[in-house]
């Protein structure tokens, strides 16, 4: 019976250790970190999804004999551009990277938002199905972004706070060297507002 | 009998313990109660066409197991109705958990906004292009000649037309959906490696201990630890594996079954 007090140690010294080390973030870091990119790559899909709406646009703006050679090409560019950008789930604490991303993406928004906007001067525009259901295409794009950009953001804020409050700063600071990701702000006032279709139909 | 009156207690404790928490938390926003497949807190739907729509949504339910919920609202209280309608089908959570089967219709007859908000499951099914002729071809004509309960419910009509699965899909959707409901036990990994390591530096040593004494009433004690675990893994495992929601029946039990949305769909006013 003597054995059993060293014995009871041994047991509680592996069992302290255990929760200690899981106390650190030694799980919930790599969780939260997991979360954000993946909430990423949804912000990023979202954007694609627009920016492959952009042919067809062009197409049906074309096929309704709207002549806006200019906003076309400037939007073209800007797809061109704002699709070779991309910010992989490991640049997500680089601020600059972050920001050329959304500089592009912000320029194609409001290159297809004077798209639509100049379509609509065009009176047999109006009345095409092809181009109503291509518009409802466009608003629901720009939502599913605004709803991706607000939940990566959220990640972001839990994976920040996580790295930074006790007891995971340790952890975050001893074992992993955690960096504090970079959320998607909107640049220009009312950027993330979906186009309205009020008074367009 | 001692045990017992105190684990009680314990248990009530917790239960009001969360019951305080869980509002405080889901309050940021005031949505109204999910009650049934129709919710009418702005109060625009006749009783009997009330009970009509939700009868044709609970037998979508039961064919397809896909979740339609009609909703109105007074207010919007100064949110977008897109987001809006995106926040009230997550605290919902409408649809499966796995599937994200939703799908939403909200009318703010205060605002004159509608929006059918679409679960990340189903927007295959109702695209925004057809959330959108909905919307615009079917329900606002009916809202423009102030029919808003004959509006509503042909709306959907058309959301049930395109929710509902070919018969034969139906049924294998039906017969998936009774599996799932029945093998609810499954194993968390992390508990299966916590108790793996109680039971080789615990149990196993208190065990070998006793065992070194008294061989006979060792194994007794051994196999008796040994189940009690067992069984509160698998009891453990099988609550956590919920995501099932009722619906198919009458009024009761009409619930959300965890699914989320991404912001598809379509809104229109009149």
């Amino acid at each position: 019976m003597s054995a059993f007090p060293t014995n009871f140690a041994r047991a509680a010294i592996v069992a302290t250790a255990a929760v200690s080390l899981a106390g650190c973030g030694i799980n919930a870091i790599p969780t939260a970190e997991e979360q954000a990119k993946a909430k990423w790559a949804d912000v990023q899909a979202a954007f694609q999804e627009r920016a492959n709406l952009i042919p067809n646009l062009a197409a049906v703006t074309k096929g309704a004999g709207a002549n806006e050679k200019g906003i076309l090409m400037g939007v073209t560019e800007a797809r061109a551009k704002a699709t070779s950008i991309q910010v992989n789930a490991a640049d997500l604490n680089d601020p600059a990277k972050m920001k050329a991303f959304q500089d592009a993406q912000n320029q194609l928004g409001s290159g297809i938002g004077r798209l639509l906007v100049s379509v609509e001067a065009y009176p047999n525009i109006k009345s095409n199905d092809n181009y109503l259901a291509l518009q409802s295409q466009v608003e629901g794009s720009e939502n599913r972004i605004r709803v991706a950009i607000r939940d990566y953001n959220e990640a972001v804020r839990q994976y920040n706070t996580e790295i930074r409050t006790f007891p995971s700063v340790v952890g975050a600071k001893v074992i992993y060297g955690s960096k504090p990701m970079v959320p998607y702000e909107a640049a220009t006032p009312g950027a993330e507002v979906a186009p309205s279709l009020e008074g367009k139909i | 009998m001692g045990p017992r009156p105190f684990l009680a207690q314990a248990m009530s404790a917790l239960l009001m313990l969360a019951a305080l928490l869980v509002p405080a938390w889901a309050q940021a926003q005031s949505f109204p109660a999910l009650t049934g497949p129709v919710v009418d807190a702005a109060n625009v739907i006749p009783d009997d066409q009330e009970a009509r729509i939700a009868q044709k949504v609970v037998a979508l339910k039961t064919q397809s197991q896909r979740q339609l919920q009609v909703v109105t609202v007074s207010s919007l209280e100064g949110y977008d109705i897109a987001d809006y309608a995106n926040r009230l089908f997550r605290d919902w959570q409408l649809g499966d958990k796995e599937r994200n089967d939703g799908v939403m219709l909200l009318v703010a007859p205060g605002e004159r906004k509608l929006r059918i908000e679409v679960g990340y499951g189903m927007e295959g099914t109702v695209t925004d292009a057809i959330s959108f002729l909905v919307i615009n071809k079917v329900i606002v004509p009916k809202f423009k000649e102030g029919d808003m309960p004959g509006g509503i419910e042909a709306g959907t009509d058309a959301l049930i037309k395109q929710m509902s699965l070919p018969a034969e899909e139906a049924q294998k959707a039906a017969a998936e959906a009774s599996v799932s409901r029945d093998s609810g036990v499954s194993f968390d990994p992390a508990l299966m490696f916590w108790l793996v390591i109680f039971l080789l530096f615990f149990v196993l040593p208190m065990i070998r201990r006793i065992a070194g004494g008294r061989r006979y009433e060792s194994s007794g004690v051994g196999q008796v630890i040994l189940w009690s675990v067992l069984e509160g893994m698998a009891r453990g495992g099988s609550s956590g594996g919920g995501g099932w929601s009722s619906g198919g029946g009458g009024g009761g039990g009409w619930s959300g079954g965890g699914g989320s949305s991404g912001g598809g769909g379509a809104s229109g006013s009149w």
